[in-house]
């Protein structure tokens, strides 16, 4: 099935099956590796993406199914000069990522949260990322990164 | 000013959070092109015979390029580790026999991945089913073999300390029989590589924790020379232990490639890794401890079960580390431990975060606590009566472990000040006083584990300075998460006082560093930490006799500034040589600039802690809220505290995590019912507190760093403490005991069948 999608700001056209997962036509047919798969059941949240600003997990989607829509992935989140996503800033500068396989999802996922609700407290930063499994930081961190960043976003806006 | 115990931000993270890393399953290279996928036929029985297997129609199916079973495979099975029974070694493919669900049975190399998933509906195994061990103590029995020629179900049986009359003499024996569940390894990269043949070498992309010995174990199988065998390990998704060894899937792929002419890929499933990894834990332990009604500790008996799943492996060997752990923190002058490793028909069980270790301290800490309980005293108090004192290190226990050096009550009295314990105390007698429905439980544990052992352990670095000044440090450590890039640069920065952005480190492909033993058992720091450090001392000897040379003095007179990187003339206000000059000049004399160390420590180490944890129990649901956790590790001298504290937050998410709610299940004909990430608990954001840590630091003198491992002691100390307050909770309805997990079933059952009634 010929689809349409936009990704990162580019548009791409392309034949494909109309079994193959989002995150496969992301990862194989577009070529971006960002996105990453960690289970098989809609349960971790590795493949997390925005689709027209939203986040959705990836892996349960058909990609024929957002025919027409926009796709943002963990490489089009900086900016056009590399400068880094305040959430992505915070989630360095708070050590909250180590083997790095959770963070595109959870870095895509914190900055939806964000967008619905700017200034989370330490609860609603934990149950907005409840999709979203890390097996090696215990959350602390992560917790943390997406707390100082809604107050960075606060202070410049 | 030495930037060595900062909070240094990591060197590898703009990458991971802009284009995200580079693991197996995304490496795109030359030598891949054009990869065949791999697919894997598994069991779905736990225990049968083989009769048949019909795999023409999956042959035929579109884009299969090849389908091969057990008959097919013509390379050797892998051997045990020396110590097993080397009757129970498995094959890579089920040969006759299934012992677990899971186990791959066949092969399939296709196209594309779906095909291969396709392909895999239309191949028919038919079983004759056998008699199935779920039960470890069944297994024990030896009535059902589940592997005939070793003639016992038994892998290893060890006993240390035996003595009829250990408990002679002591006023109070108290026992319980506890179980250290099983618990899946979860990293969040399943497994995952390729292999391609290339000049007539085996080049192999592993998702690892030790490229080296991958390469070794590759090389054996296919009767190759190691230096014939090329090992990259890419960004690694996390492997806490469980990506030490090499399983069949990946051995497999070298002959696959090479039988259809390419290259060949295999990512696994999450719902195959949580049946074919390997999981951790799963011990049944008895314990019994002895001593006099003051609360002092005479006497200990540790009797471990351990379910090494249908094969042997790592599992099968964790009552050794558990064993030299057993008296953990504290003076016990009698120490018997007995343990049997048996096979059962579920998943064979591996090194998971604290291998061992977690099992010896939850046994002790719950035999502190059931002996606390049973004189009547406080388990804080019983505890601290029974500590090693801070002036006895270096100090050899009764299990002939030395441990190096410690202040185990000074850990006790951090926690308990910064956790605010009188006044916890307090707040929990008011709720059971007003008998509140939510009531308060506390717990506290001290453990002291072994890091970079069991043995004394060694690991290589070489550290090359080149001419542009920058710098390039080769370690044979296997970062996967814990930021080896970052700590390794630091030290060499600040040794040799070249900016981190000028320094790369090199780990993980078996062709550009020489040897290597990787990353497990927390030792990355402490060995292959210190071999990078004495690697840049020596690289500093070499360049000031080269400094020496180029300013015409003798190498005494050199001062070397480690801040920027300069030799000067002592004394004189030249402005000397740099990195550059050195460099250049040794490499025209025709030698890099460059030193290679294995540093070899004379011991293991053993940091040590202690662990509060507060719970909040729904008397009428049996619901466990874990609300505080704070935590005192003392891992030695602390070379970044950003690091240290990631390491602890992630050990203790998922110490408390076993304490909490995490278990793998069996039904009892050996079917998996946790078998996919929606039927098993991994934890989540919202079941777990931030928590507080509090620093301590008694440094080693094992090495020259001063540093132990900090990798897996969160998870050491967490679960006891975190299980200990869930029993707390419930100890005024005189409920003594609870196996882990704290589901709130079986805590509502606890308190259903407790000696005083229902609830408070
Ligand atoms: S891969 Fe999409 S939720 Fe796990
Ligand atoms: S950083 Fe490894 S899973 Fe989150």
């Amino acid at each position: 099935m010929e689809m349409t999608l936009t990704v990162n700001g580019t548009s791409h056209t392309a034949d494909v099956e109309p079994r193959t997962l989002l995150v496969h036509h992301i990862r194989e047919g577009i070529g971006l590796t960002g996105t990453n798969v960690g289970c098989d059941t809609t349960s971790c949240g590795a493949c997390t993406v925005l689709l027209d600003g939203q986040s959705i997990k990836s892996c349960t989607v058909l990609a024929v199914q957002v025919d027409g829509q926009s796709v943002t992935t963990i490489e089009g989140l900086a900016g056009a000069d590399g400068t880094m996503h305040p959430v992505q800033a915070a989630f360095r500068e708070h050590h909250g990522l180590q083997c790095g396989y959770c963070t595109p999802g959870m870095v895509m996922a914190a900055v939806s949260l964000l967008a619905e609700q700017p200034n989370p407290d330490e609860r609603a930063v934990r149950e907005g990322i409840e999709g979203n499994l890390c097996r090696c930081t215990g959350y602390h961190n992560i917790v943390q990164a997406v707390l100082s960043a809604a107050s960075a976003q606060e202070g410049g806006s | 000013m030495s930037i060595l115990g900062n909070r240094v931000l990591r060197v590898e993270d703009p990458k991971l959070l802009t284009s995200g890393g580079t693991y197996v399953a995304d490496v795109r290279v030359p030598e891949l092109d054009g990869a065949a996928h791999i697919t894997y036929v598994r069991s779905t029985i736990a225990h049968a015979n083989i009769t048949g297997m019909e795999v023409d129609e999956a042959r035929q199916a579109p884009g299969v390029l090849g389908v091969f079973t057990a008959a097919d495979i013509d390379l050797g099975v892998p051997p045990l580790l020396p110590m097993f029974n080397q009757a129970m070694a498995r094959p890579l493919l089920a040969d006759g026999v299934v012992r677990f669900v899971g186990e791959p049975v066949a092969v399939i190399v296709s196209e594309r991945p779906e095909q291969g998933a396709d392909a895999s509906e239309l191949v028919w195994p038919d079983y004759d089913p056998l008699p199935v061990i779920v039960d470890p103590m069944e297994s024990a029995r030896d009535e059902v073999l589940l592997h005939p020629a070793a003639g016992t179900n038994v892998v290893l049986a060890l006993t240390y300390g035996e003595d009829p009359n250990l408990f002679d003499g002591c006023e109070v024996v108290v026992s319980e029989d506890i179980v250290n569940q099983r618990v899946a390894v979860v990293p969040l990269e399943s497994r995952s590589a390729a292999a391609a043949w290339v000049d007539g070498r085996l080049w192999q992309w592993s998702s690892t924790q030790n490229a080296h010995g991958v390469r070794d174990v590759l090389a054996g199988q296919y009767g190759l020379d190691p230096a014939a065998v090329r090992v990259i390990a890419p960004d690694v998704g996390g492997g806490f232990g469980a990506k030490i060894g090499v399983t069949p899937e990946e051995v497999l792929l070298g002959w696959l490639a090479r039988r259809v002419g390419r290259p060949v890929r295999w990512s696994e499933t999450r719902s195959e890794n949580m049946v074919a990894m390997g999981h951790g834990r799963g011990q049944w332990q008895k314990i019994e401890i002895g001593g006099r009604r003051d609360g002092t500790v005479e006497a200990y008996r540790l009797t471990i079960l351990q379910d090494g799943g249908a094969y042997p492996n790592m599992g099968a060997l964790l009552p050794w580390l558990t064993r030299v752990m057993a008296p953990g923190t504290y003076v016990i002058p009698r120490v018997e431990v007995a343990s049997r490793a048996v096979v059962t028909n579920t998943t064979c069980t591996v090194a998971y975060r604290g291998a061992g270790r977690p099992e010896a301290t939850a046994a002790i800490e719950r035999a502190m606590d059931i002996f606390a309980f049973e004189v009547g005293m406080d388990p804080v108090e019983v505890r601290r009566k029974n500590l090693i004192p801070a002036d006895a290190f270096p100090y050899t226990t009764a299990t002939d472990a030395v441990y190096d050096s410690g202040d185990y009550e000074e850990a006790l009295d951090r926690v308990l000040e910064g956790a605010g314990y009188q006044e916890l105390r307090a707040e929990q007698a008011r709720r059971r006083e007003a008998a509140d429905v939510v009531q308060m439980g506390i717990g506290v544990a001290l453990y002291v584990e072994i890091t970079a052992g069991p043995t004394a352990g060694s690991e290589h670095a070489r550290v090359v300075v080149d001419v542009d000044g920058s710098a390039t440090i080769y370690t044979g450590t296997s970062a996967h998460g814990q930021g080896h890039d970052t700590a390794f640069a630091t030290l060499v920065s600040s040794r040799l006082g070249i900016p981190m952005d000028k320094i790369t480190v090199v780990h993980g492909d078996t062709d550009l560093v020489e040897r290597g033993q990787g990353t497990m058992g927390s030792r990355s720091l402490q060995l292959g930490g210190s071999a990078v450090f004495e690697a840049a001392a020596e690289v500093i000897t070499r360049a000031t006799q080269i400094a020496a040379r180029l300013l015409e003095v003798t190498p005494g007179e050199i001062a070397f500034d480690d801040s920027n990187g300069a030799f000067r003339v002592a004394g004189g206000d030249e402005p000397g040589v740099g990195w550059p000059d050195v460099a250049g000049a040794s490499k025209f004399d025709g030698t890099p600039l460059a030193a290679s160390v294995d540093f070899q420590a004379s011991e293991p180490t053993f940091p040590f802690g202690a662990h509060l944890a507060v719970v909040d129990v729904d008397t009428e649901t049996g619901q466990v809220r874990l609300v505080r956790f704070v935590a005192v590790d003392d891992a030695g001298r602390i070379l970044n505290p950003l690091l240290a504290e990631g390491q602890r937050h992630g050990g203790i998410a998922q110490g408390s995590a076993q304490a909490l709610l995490e278990e793998v299940c069996f039904d009892a004909d050996g079917n998996p019912v946790t078998s996919n990430l929606a039927d098993y608990a991994a934890i989540s954001a919202t079941e777990l507190p931030s928590f507080e840590l509090i620093a301590m630091e008694t440094p080693t003198p094992i090495n020259p760093l001063g540093a132990k491992g900090i990798g897996e002691s969160g998870t050491v100390g967490s679960t006891p403490a975190v299980q200990s307050a869930v029993v707390d909770a419930l100890g005024h309805l005189g409920v003594r005991h609870l196996d882990m997990p704290a589901t709130a079933e079986r805590v509502w059952r606890a308190i259903q069948d407790a000696p005083s009634g229902k609830g408070a």
